[in-house]
């Protein structure tokens, strides 16, 4: 294995690691988390953690974070040997992480949460201006467009994102952990953070990275350590082919993540009519879904896109336009009514509006069913039926491990998403709508949704695909709107869909 | 040695699945028949579950409004309300016609329900309909019950009442089974048949567990909502008519110790405070552990303001000891 790869992009090159990790142990009662795990980081590269879902990145980080306590192994520090009490401890050392939940305070404002905990202070008296002036020089130095004395809860994800970063940035940092940090990102938030990675890096802080997706490894990415099921397997540069970083994460090899899918348009399913929502995030929308085709639907967070199908489904309520759903109006309906018509929305955020976390997998699936005859005769449940039926769906799905009476909280996020997908598959669908389908889900469970969705638009269904991942929009689209704050900017089909094209629309013409 | 150790991993099994309660009522029974020699007898024991019931029926009650993710305050006053309301009823229709005494019972105690299930049913508009927070709906509607009752009373117990009510359902029996016992085995029979295997049932547990979920899955939330609040009014209400017949009165302080002990009922036997989660046949049990406390208190003649302090330490502690439970589960998952 080739451990020691130069990377070429560091000024720090000759340096000895800030941080070193050596056969690193962490055993839970019945499982081993983490299994004699080697991670070393220079100073100023990022260096991604890759892997499955439960392969043990999190853990890592929690531990490198001060979070947890490994069972076996050493931590070094700029070259001596600690024992990470806290994750105050590591924040003193300047080891700051980033997790994908945060940890802010909704009803305290920017500045209060930037240094919460370590605020400052003459005789017991807050010192207001100078927090408020540490906190606008912080938020300046990165770049942040935040005011100081915004309260966090009007914030948009990204932007509390920001607050979490700077937070990092209060004391010396030399090491930066980002969980996911993308993974509620816009296009240009993105870029911003790529650039502020950038800036950071220069610094000679050393950067943890996690991330599920290819593309990002590729732009900032210096060094990979790949890890499955608890184990080092391997530590290579960012230049290393897809496939074989697919090869090492899943220990299989996959041609393609992606696919090939017929589509035979049919009759349109799905009519929006000039939609207007009362709220404002969606305006004047038109656009249609047919049978046997997989219409994308793109844009940046926070454009509308998700509006338009909760509009559709009734969880928003319309203020102009119609909707027309196979033939029928249906501006307005309650989604209970939706759902008996064949209109399911797969919401993008699983824990907060998908599934009943400490409820069984059986009661999680059966749940949008209940009221037909197959799971129950007037109000009394068919439970032998319901059990059947839902453990065969399990199955269909590859559940793993394959126990529906389990809870759906005891579950990998892989495995949470096929619970979620599986409660689509209990009644009669004619048309689909997935919502961020693959956020937070490894490569191995996202091909397999991909199939599930091919499957589904083979077999003549209408598919409507949410995304903020553009190659998912690329490749599994046959026709895709793109949407610009809470409109239509514009619809591509067939070879007009490529990266640039969508692009092209995600963004304002007038600001661009 | 291996005895030993299977002997913990059954205690260990049993912490995670059933909780705290089943170790709390091994260790109340050896305490108390420890205490007094007349505690582990056949009459005592039959007494308790006797004395339990009223309670019983409230926590089953207040367990639909946990399970929704709310709780009912107002449990108490719903008792105090129907036993008013019903007795009034009842002993207006009787000296209304003192011959018809089977159906001047019957009107008392629908009576009193319907006042009792009112109260449930305007908490579940509260809670469904307008978005108030359970705690405040529930809390001011216990005041409005409570003012209610004082007021059609004037703070007077009811008297009037036909012997034949308080001989039938408060001290009579079946075939040796005192009534309220009887009365108390059929609805959790119901109740059981009800959360298991019906829908609504089904649908009280995921509104409880992810209320945003459950809409999705377009279920009706706000009628499921409502009707966990009339179902917990009507089962405090049925208590509080039992209650009644018991005291041959109508009276207007009775309950004040429903809320919490309800709750605590509840909260011992595992059911969630954050809703979704928790099973009827523990309720019961939490419910009747109560009981056995309070009786075995009595016995060891442990003063009754001692046993106010007892009874709020237990339900801190099963409420400690299930956020021990929380984290042991997290940990065998990792």
């Amino acid at each position: 294995m080739n451990s020691d790869v130069q990377d070429s992009g560091s000024p720090f090159v000759g340096d000895p690691p800030l941080l070193k990790l050596e056969r690193i142990t962490k055993r839970y009662p019945g499982v081993l988390a983490l299994d004699q795990v080697d991670f070393d980081l220079r100073p100023g590269e990022v260096h991604v953690l890759f892997g499955e879902n439960g392969a043990g990145k999190s853990t890592i980080i929690s531990i490198i974070a001060g979070a947890l306590r490994p069972d076996a192994g050493r931590i070094e520090f700029r070259g001596r040997q600690i024992a990470l009490a806290s994750v105050h401890h590591a924040r003193s050392l300047g080891i700051s992480a980033v997790f994908q939940e945060f940890s802010l305070v909704p009803q305290l404002t920017v500045e209060q949460n930037l240094f919460l905990g370590a605020e400052e202070t003459s005789w017991g008296r807050l010192n207001k201006s100078a927090l408020h002036e540490n906190a606008a020089e912080i938020l300046k130095r990165l770049g942040f467009p935040l005011r100081p004395t915004q309260r966090v809860e009007y914030l948009s994800r990204a932007e509390q994102q920001m607050v979490e970063i700077a937070k990092a940035f209060r004391s010396d940092l030399s090491v930066l952990i980002l969980d996911e940090p993308t993974a509620s990102l816009t296009h240009r938030e993105t870029e911003q953070l790529f650039a502020l990675i950038e800036q950071v890096k220069a610094q000679g802080v050393g950067i943890v990275y996690i991330t599920h997706r290819m593309s990002e490894i590729r732009h900032i990415g210096d060094r990979i350590t790949v890890l499955r099921d608890g184990r080092y397997v391997a530590t290579v540069d960012s230049e290393t082919a897809e496939d074989e970083l697919v090869r090492l994460m899943t220990g299989r090899v996959i041609d393609q993540i992606f696919p090939h899918i017929s589509y035979r348009p049919g009759e349109a399913m799905l009519e929006v009519e000039n939609l207007t929502t009362e709220d404002g995030t969606v305006t004047g929308v038109s656009m249609n879904v047919r049978r046997g085709e997989i219409v994308g639907l793109a844009g940046l967070v926070g454009c509308g896109k998700s509006e338009v199908a909760r509009a559709c489904f009734g969880l928003i309520p319309v203020s102009g336009g119609r909707t027309l759903f196979n033939g029928e109006e249906t501006t307005g309906l309650p989604p209970r009514q939706m759902l008996d018509r064949g209109f399911f929305y797969v919401p993008p955020d699983r824990r907060g509006e998908g599934l009943l976390m400490m409820r069984s997998v059986r009661e999680n699936i059966a749940l949008p069913a209940l009221s037909l005859p197959d799971f129950s005769r007037g109000s009394v449940l068919r439970r032998h039926a319901e059990s059947a039926r839902t453990a065969a769906l399990a199955e269909r799905l590859n559940l793993q491990p394959l126990r529906v009476e389990r809870e759906v909280d005891h579950f990998s996020g892989g495995n949470q998403q096929k619970v979620l997908l599986a409660k689509s598959l209990t009644r009669d669908v004619e048309l689909f709508v997935f919502d961020e389908p693959t956020v937070g889900v490894d490569v191995g469970t996202r091909a397999a949704i991909y199939e599930f969705i091919r499957d589904l638009c083979e077999s003549g269904a209408a598919i409507l695909l949410i995304s903020s991942d553009l190659p998912e929009i690329l490749h599994l689209t046959n026709r895709v709107y793109v949407m610009c704050r809470g409109s239509l900017a514009a619809e591509l089909s067939g070879e007009e869909i490529s990266q640039e094209s969508v692009l092209r629309h995600c963004f304002e013409r007038k600001a661009a | 040695m291996t005895a030993n150790r299977t002997a913990t991993h059954w205690a260990q099994l049993a912490f995670v699945r059933l909780g705290v309660l089943p170790f709390l009522l091994m260790i109340a029974m050896i305490v108390f028949t420890l205490m007094s020699d007349n505690f582990l007898t056949g009459r005592n024991m039959l007494n308790v579950v006797r004395q339990s019931t009223y309670l019983t029926l409230v926590s089953m009650g207040q367990m639909f409004a946990l399970l929704t993710g709310g709780f009912d305050l107002s449990v108490g006053t719903i008792l105090a309300l129907t036993s008013v309301v019903g007795a009034s009823a009842m002993a207006g229709a009787y000296a209304a016609m003192p011959d018809a005494v089977a159906l001047s019972i019957l009107i008392g105690i629908l009576a009193g329900i319907a006042a009792g299930t009112a109260i449930g049913a305007v908490n579940g508009i509260g809670v469904s309909v307008f978005n108030v927070s359970p705690f405040m709906m529930s809390l001011g509607m216990a005041s409005v019950g409570f003012g209610i009752a004082l007021y059609l009373t004037g703070g007077v117990p009811v008297y009037g009442m036909p012997m034949q009510f308080g001989d039938t359902f408060g001290f009579g029996s079946l075939l040796g089974v005192p009534t309220p016992i009887l009365v108390t085995v059929i609805l959790i029979a119901i109740l059981y048949f009800v959360v298991n295997w019906t829908r609504l049932g089904r649908y009280f547990y995921a509104v409880g567990g992810n209320i945003k979920a459950a809409r999705l899955s377009g279920i009706n939330t706000k009628l499921t909502l409502f009707l966990a609040y009339v179902l917990c009014g009507a089962m405090a209400s049925i208590s509080g008519i039992l209650l009644t017949a018991r005291l041959d009165t109508g009276e207007a302080n009775i309950g004040a110790s429903m809320p919490l002990e309800s709750i605590a009922a509840c909260v011992i036997a595992g059911v969630s405070l954050r809703g979704g989660v928790g099973r009827l046949e523990s309720v019961v049990m939490g419910a009747l552990f109560i009981g056995l406390v309070q009786n075995g208190m009595n016995l060891a003649r442990i003063e009754s303001y001692l046993q106010t302090v007892v009874i709020g330490a237990l339900l801190i502690l099963a409420v400690v000891a299930d956020q021990f439970r929380l984290r042991y589960i997290a940990n065998l998952r990792d």
